[in-house]
């Protein structure tokens, strides 16, 4: 059964569209993810989920209640992490976490298995207050104070932006644990490589669905070869293939350029290496290299 | 080649600085060349931030020497600050003065004539092909253009260093590989590009990198050596094994 169904929900800041037409439905027990650039909708979307704001047209379904007459089961129902750290800066860890606990009126007790792991690391600080803590921390306390009612739905606005690899791969892990226990989890991230950790995905960009798929069907909707090619000196070499148009996409990539194109007769590895050499370069490497979700996501943004 | 390695810019020898007991950055030693896209890796908390406000001038060193163009950073601190370029992601540009103001300003500050900032912001409109947004208010103008705005201004007055302390959060990544590309054009002009990033991806868009954890450098080259010495498939697994490790180490 869906946890959530969104009918053709739309929504506008001053004229200015947020959300164009959106039309989803996630399964109890997904992970789901939303990747997509800054302005590209994620928060407007998250917040209309969470009912903090109402979209201009369309409806919202989380648990077969509706999301405008049912708003205050719904959020009984939820944990909401918001983008911005919204835990009280005064207060300390426990105390935050005793306030959040009072407001579902839990006990902390009660779902503490649910947040032990995440809490581990934090447990020599609760007594320090929350706005003194360091990054990857406080990220850490959000997550658990939103997870103190054990909410069947948890959603997570951009969790790890500006938090560093390891603690990206740790809180991606915790997530993981979370989904064990039957919990629908809709996180948003800027960070294309995290999108092999969902289940599915949707790629969002400037209000518009860009795809829907598991990053497994995304990746096989990318038809055509994308190769590395390595010559010196390097930049001239950019500078050829910008100046060349048959191929679809030309990108920097350290030494080396990624190209990619759609015509046949540039699909082997063997045929770019002749036409590099006939552009004036002499030693020419050229591998061909797997697609990423952000090769899907270049492609369908310039598909538009 | 595009960058010569016998002519280096940022040169740090036994780096250490101290706040009270605890060592930010313990006895860091590294060279880096001119027109060299240098990444420079670590945990939050690693003491990347430290470091980087040294060889900019902005703290001394507790011990140890820092060489920017020749120039020593612990004593001359004043002329390293003109050396250098220098942009965050909380970049700098006036929300409430135009494209243009925010050329003139800088260009003033780092001491350029009228008539070198009459030509360098034509230069600029042209390469980024925005001169229609010359007389829009920066804070009116969508993020992707702000930080390519931001890198150019930031190398305005052609700096030996620019340093660009995670300079693409949060742009779509069309913008984010144009970046990279201006960020290659300023090296292959010849201007030196120490960035921090927490894209593992764009690691490897480096010419060289250094993993810091705990305020020592893990690891240092370029990523396929590394990638070949410490047996992984990219980056971010190194990155995930050197600072996770000495996360286990002291739990």
């Amino acid at each position: 059964m869906n946890m959530i169904t969104i009918r053709d929900i739309s929504k506008s800041y001053n004229e200015l569209p947020a959300l164009k037409r959106i039309n989803l439905q996630i399964d109890r027990g997904e992970l789901f993810g939303v990747i997509g650039p800054d302005g590209a909708g994620k928060t407007s979307f998250f917040r209309i989920l969470a009912t903090l704001i109402l979209p201009d047209t369309g409806s919202v379904e989380i648990d077969g209640l509706d999301g405008v007459h049912d708003y205050k089961k719904i959020r009984k129902l939820i944990g909401y992490m918001p983008g911005r750290f919204s835990l009280y800066h005064d207060l300390t860890v426990k105390e935050n976490l005793l306030f959040y606990a009072s407001v579902f009126a839990v006990s902390l007790k009660k779902n503490y298995e649910l947040i032990r792991d995440i809490m581990q690391p934090l447990e020599p600080f609760m007594q320090r207050r929350a706005g003194q803590l360091s990054g990857g921390m406080k990220q850490k306390l959000a997550l658990s104070c939103a997870l103190i009612h054990r909410p069947g739905l948890l959603i997570l606005d951009e969790p790890t932006t500006g938090v560093d690899a390891v603690s990206r791969s740790e809180f991606w892990n915790h997530l993981k644990r979370l989904k064990s226990y039957g919990m629908t989890l809709l996180v948003s991230t800027p960070y294309m490589d995290e999108a092999a950790r969902c289940d599915r995905l949707m790629l969002l960009q400037e209000g518009e669905v860009l795809g829907v798929g598991t990053p497994e069907e995304l990746l096989s909707d990318y038809n055509a070869a994308i190769f590395t090619v390595r010559a010196e000196p390097w930049y001239n070499l950019l500078r050829a293939f910008r100046q060349d148009n048959r191929f679809e996409t030309v990108f920097a990539f350290g030494r080396s350029v990624h190209i990619s194109s759609k015509d046949p007769e540039w699909s082997t590895s063997g045929q770019i290496v002749k036409a590099v050499r006939t552009m004036g370069f002499q030693e020419v490497h050229v591998e061909q290299v797997a697609p990423t979700i952000e090769d899907c996501f270049i492609r369908l943004m310039t598909s538009l | 080649m595009r960058f010569n390695y016998t002519q280096p810019i940022i040169e740090v020898k036994n780096l250490v600085k101290k706040f009270g007991s605890f060592t930010a950055n313990d006895h860091l030693t590294f060279t880096v060349s001119r027109g060299e896209v240098f990444g420079f890796l670590g945990a939050n908390g690693a003491g990347k931030t430290t470091a980087i406000r040294i060889l900019c001038g902005l703290s001394k060193a507790t011990s140890g020497q820092v060489f920017i163009n020749g120039v020593d950073a612990n004593t001359k601190p004043e002329r390293v600050k003109k050396m250098i370029g220098y942009m965050s992601q909380q970049f700098s540009l006036y929300n409430d003065l135009t494209v243009e103001e925010n050329i003139r300003f800088f260009g003033g500050i780092y001491g350029l004539s009228s008539k070198e900032i009459s030509q360098r912001s034509e230069q600029l409109f042209k390469r980024l092909e925005v001169i229609d947004l010359k007389n829009r208010l920066i804070a009116t103008i969508p993020l992707g253009w702000k930080q390519k705005l931001a890198f150019s201004i930031a190398i305005l007055h052609r700096p030996a260093v620019v340093f660009l302390d995670e300079p693409t959060g949060g742009v779509d990544p069309i913008t984010r590989r144009q970046f990279w590309e201006l960020i290659y054009e300023a090296g292959n002009e010849g201007i030196t590009v120490f960035v921090t990033t927490h894209y593992m991806d764009e690691a490897e868009y480096c010419d060289r990198v250094c993993i810091l954890a705990e305020g020592v450098v893990q690891a240092m080259g370029t990523p396929e050596s590394l990638k070949k010495k410490w047996q992984v498939d990219s980056v971010d697994d190194l990155f995930i094994q050197i600072a996770s490790g000495n996360r286990l180490k002291n739990a």
